[in-house]
C-alpha cells in the first residue's frame, strides 16, 4: 500500500496524533509526508526523524494561514500526480475541512475519526465511532484514493530515529485563497484536549465555595465567576502536577468561568485519556459521552447520587474545595516534585 | 439576506441506541432536530434580525423528519424544505452536499447557508465544507460569532488554538458552534404556526439531478464491549487521607 500522511501543524507547532498517521502508514507498507505552509525546515525534518521515507513540501506565502480553499486544490493535484491508495490525517478542525473538500475533488469520500485500520489489498476497512460512541461502524471508501482522519491517542506513535533524512519534493500551490485571515486572538492557549494523556476537568460546583468572600464592589454574576476562578485554579493546578489539560464541563463554559475550548462533551471535544478527573460534574449523558472511554475516571463530588459515580473507577464523595488541594499535594509528594 | 440553515433529524442524546440484526434501533426515543443544527439555526435568525431578510431551512430525510423542520419554524424561520426520495436513503455527506448545493441553487439568490458543527449520529463534519466545494463558495467554518459587512462575511473561528477572524465574500457558506448563544426556545405563536405550515418536499427529479454514487459504505455495525466500572469509594477521616489513598491507587493504575 502507498501511503500519503498529512502533518497538521499551526503555526509550527505539529499536531501529535500526525506522528500517530506516519506510524500508522509506516505499518501498512510505503509513506511519505505531506506538509504545507511557510518556513517548513523544522516539520520537514521531524516527518523524517518519525519515518518518513519522502516528503511533500508546499512552502508558500499563500499557505502560511490555514485556509481551506487553497490547501484542497493543492492537495488534490498532489495526490492525482502520486496517486497513494491513501491519504491519512490526524483529525483536527483543519483536516475536517480540508479532507471533506479534497474528497470532492477526488470524487473520493473520507473516513473520519477512526479508532481502528485493517487493510485488505490496496483497500482499508476503518472502525470508527458513532452515536457519539454508543456504536461502532465499519466502513470503506470505495475510490481509488481513500482518504482517513485518525482520531489522537487511537493509534501508537512511532519510534524518533534523530538523524534520518531523504527525498524533499516541492508541491506548486495551486488556486486562490477565497478567505483571509485578519487576526488571531492572542489571549488564549492552545487547550490540546485531544491529544492529552491527563485530563483534570471542573463542573459547576467549581463555583460553590461559600466560604471564600469575593473582593467589594462585584455584583452577582461577577461574584459567581471569580469564586469559580477560585476553583478552577486548584483544578489547574492539580492538571499542573500531573502534567495534563484542564478540561470543563459545559455548565463551567456557559457560566463564563472558562473558555469554549475546553468544553468536553457532545457540543464540546470528546477525549480519550489515560486519566480524567472529574471535579464537580454531575456527568450529564452529554458530558458523559465525550469522556466515558477514559481509561481510569476518577470522580470528586459532594453528591453520592450524582450519575458520574456510574462510569467511574474511582470517587470521592466529599467537597472538591477541600479534596482538590489535598489530592495536589498528594501527587506533588509521591510523584517527587 | 436570504439565509438557508441545513439542519438533519436525529435520536435524542438520551436514546440507548443499539445495533439489531446489523440495523440501528433507539427504541421509543424521540427524534430531534440534530442540537447543533439548532445552533446553525440560531445563528441564521441573529442575522435575520440584524439585516433583515428570511431563513429556510432545508433537510434531507424522511417524511418524518418533517418535525425538525417544524421546529426550526417555530424558533423563527420563515420557510422550511424537505428534501425525500427513495434513492436517498443510502448517501454518504458528499452525495448529501451535491442534494444540497442542487437545493441551494433552486432555492435562488442565498446569500448565506449555514450548517451546524457535525451531526450526532454519523457526525463527520464534513457536509458544510463539502457543499461549500460544490457551490464554490468560500467555507467559513466554526463560526462563533458572524458579522456581515457589505459584501463580506466576518466569523469569530473558534478552534483548539483559540479565536481566529476570518473574512470571506458572499455568498458563503458557514458552520456555526455553541459559541453563537443558547439557540431560543420556540415561542408559543412560533409553535402554532409551524404546526399549521404545509413543508414541500422536494424530489430528485425537482431538484434535476440523479442519484449521487454513495462512496462511503458501511460494512457492518459493532456493539462496543460492555464496560464493566464499579466505582470503589475512597473514605478517610480527613482530606489529606483520602487524598493520600486516592493517589496510591491512582499511582497503581499506571496511567501517569
Ligand atoms: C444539546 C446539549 C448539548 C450539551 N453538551 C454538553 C457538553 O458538550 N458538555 C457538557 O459538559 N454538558 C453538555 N450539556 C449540558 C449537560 O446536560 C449538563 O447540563 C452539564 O454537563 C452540567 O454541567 P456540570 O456537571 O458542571 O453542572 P451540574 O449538573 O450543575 O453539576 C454540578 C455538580 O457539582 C457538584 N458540586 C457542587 N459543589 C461542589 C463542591 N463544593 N464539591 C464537590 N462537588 C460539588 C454537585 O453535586 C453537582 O453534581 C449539553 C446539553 C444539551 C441539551
Ligand atoms: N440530511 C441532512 N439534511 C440537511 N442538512 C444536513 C443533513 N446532514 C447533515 N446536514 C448538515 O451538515 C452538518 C454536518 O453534518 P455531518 O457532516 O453529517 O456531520 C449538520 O450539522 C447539518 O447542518
Amino acid at each position: 500500500m502507498k501511503t500519503l500522511v498529512y502533518i497538521d501543524h499551526f503555526k509550527g507547532e505539529i499536531q501529535p496524533a500526525s506522528w500517530e498517521a506516519l506510524g500508522l502508514g509506516k505499518s501498512l507498507g510505503s509513506v511519505s509526508a505531506i506538509v504545507f505552509g511557510k518556513g517548513l525546515d523544522a516539520i520537514i525534518k521531524a516527518a523524517f526523524e518519525h519515518g518518513a521515507e519522502e516528503v511533500y513540501a508546499a512552502d508558500d506565502a499563500a499557505l502560511e494561514d490555514f485556509r481551506v480553499e487553497v490547501y484542497a486544490s493543492t492537495l488534490s493535484a498532489l495526490a492525482s500526480s502520486t496517486n497513494p491508495n491513501l491519504i491519512l490525517f490526524p483529525m483536527t478542525a483543519r483536516t475536517r475541512e480540508l479532507t471533506a473538500m479534497t474528497a470532492m475533488d477526488l470524487n473520493s469520500g473520507v473516513l473520519t475519526d477512526v479508532t481502528g485500520l485493517e487493510a485488505n489489498g490496496d483497500k482499508v476497512i476503518a472502525t470508527r465511532p458513532i452515536y457519539e460512541g454508543k456504536l461502532l461502524e465499519k466502513v470503506t471508501c470505495s475510490a481509488p484514493i481513500q482518504l482517513v482522519t485518525i482520531r489522537g491517542r487511537a493509534f501508537p506513535k512511532p519510534a524518533q530515529e534523530p538523524v534520518k533524512t531523504g527525498k524533499v519534493n516541492k508541491v506548486e500551490v495551486k488556486s486562490e485563497a477565497l478567505t483571509t485571515v485578519e487576526g488571531y486572538s492572542a489571549s488564549e492557549v492552545a487547550v490540546n484536549l485531544g491529544d492529552a494523556g491527563i485530563i483534570v476537568t471542573g463542573g459547576r460546583g467549581v463555583s460553590n465555595n461559600p466560604s471564600l468572600t469575593p473582593p467589594d464592589g462585584l455584583d452577582e454574576k461577577q461574584a459567581e465567576i471569580w469564586r469559580a476562578q477560585q476553583g478552577f485554579a486548584l483544578v489547574t493546578d492539580l492538571a499542573g502536577v500531573l502534567g495534563g489539560a484542564v478540561g470543563a464541563s459545559r455548565a463551567a463554559v456557559d457560566g463564563g468561568y472558562i473558555t469554549y475550548a475546553h468544553q468536553v462533551g457532545q457540543t464540546g471535544k470528546v477525549v480519550s485519556p489515560d486519566l480524567y478527573i472529574a471535579c464537580g460534574v454531575s456527568g450529564a449523558i452529554q458530558h458523559l459521552v465525550g469522556m466515558r472511554n477514559a481509561k481510569v475516571i476518577v470522580a470528586i463530588n459532594k453528591d453520592p447520587e450524582a450519575p458520574i459515580f456510574k462510569v467511574a473507577r474511582y470517587g470521592v464523595v466529599g467537597d472538591l474545595f477541600q479534596v482538590v488541594p489535598a489530592l495536589t499535594e498528594a501527587f506533588k509528594k509521591k510523584l517527587g516534585k | 439576506m436570504k439565509i438557508i440553515a441545513c439542519i438533519k433529524q436525529v435520536p435524542d442524546s438520551e436514546a440507548k441506541v443499539k445495533a439489531e440484526n446489523g440495523q440501528i434501533t433507539w427504541g421509543e426515543a424521540p427524534l430531534v432536530i440534530n442540537p447543533f443544527d439548532e445552533y446553525a439555526v440560531e445563528g441564521a435568525l441573529q442575522q435575520k434580525e440584524a439585516l433583515g431578510g428570511t431563513v429556510a431551512a432545508v433537510c434531507i430525510g424522511p417524511e418524518s423528519a418533517k418535525e425538525a423542520l417544524k421546529h426550526a419554524l417555530a424558533m423563527g424561520s420563515d420557510q422550511a424544505i424537505l428534501i425525500s426520495d427513495p434513492a436517498l436513503s443510502i448517501l454518504d455527506t458528499a452525495g448529501a452536499a451535491r442534494v444540497l448545493a442542487a437545493a441551494v441553487k433552486k432555492i435562488g439568490d442565498a446569500d448565506m447557508v449555514v450548517f451546524g458543527r457535525q451531526t450526532l449520529d454519523d457526525g463527520t463534519g464534513l457536509t458544510a465544507a463539502q457543499t461549500a466545494r460544490a457551490l464554490g463558495w468560500p467555507m467559513l467554518g466554526l463560526a462563533g460569532q458572524i458579522k456581515v459587512d457589505g459584501g463580506s462575511v466576518q466569523i469569530e473561528r473558534v478552534t483548539e488554538e483559540g479565536r481566529q477572524s476570518l473574512k470571506g465574500k458572499l455568498p458563503a457558506v458557514l458552520s456555526v458552534v455553541q459559541s453563537i448563544g443558547e439557540p431560543r426556545y420556540p415561542s408559543f405563536m412560533g409553535i402554532r404556526k409551524a404546526s399549521k405550515a404545509e413543508i414541500p418536499v422536494w424530489t430528485l427529479a425537482d431538484l434535476g439531478i440523479a442519484a449521487p454514487e454513495t462512496v462511503v459504505k458501511r460494512l457492518e455495525i459493532v456493539t462496543p464491549p460492555a464496560r464493566e466500572t464499579v466505582v470503589e469509594i475512597i473514605g478517610g477521616e480527613t482530606p489529606a487521607q483520602i487524598a493520600e489513598q486516592l493517589a496510591d491507587k491512582v499511582l497503581a493504575e499506571k496511567v501517569l
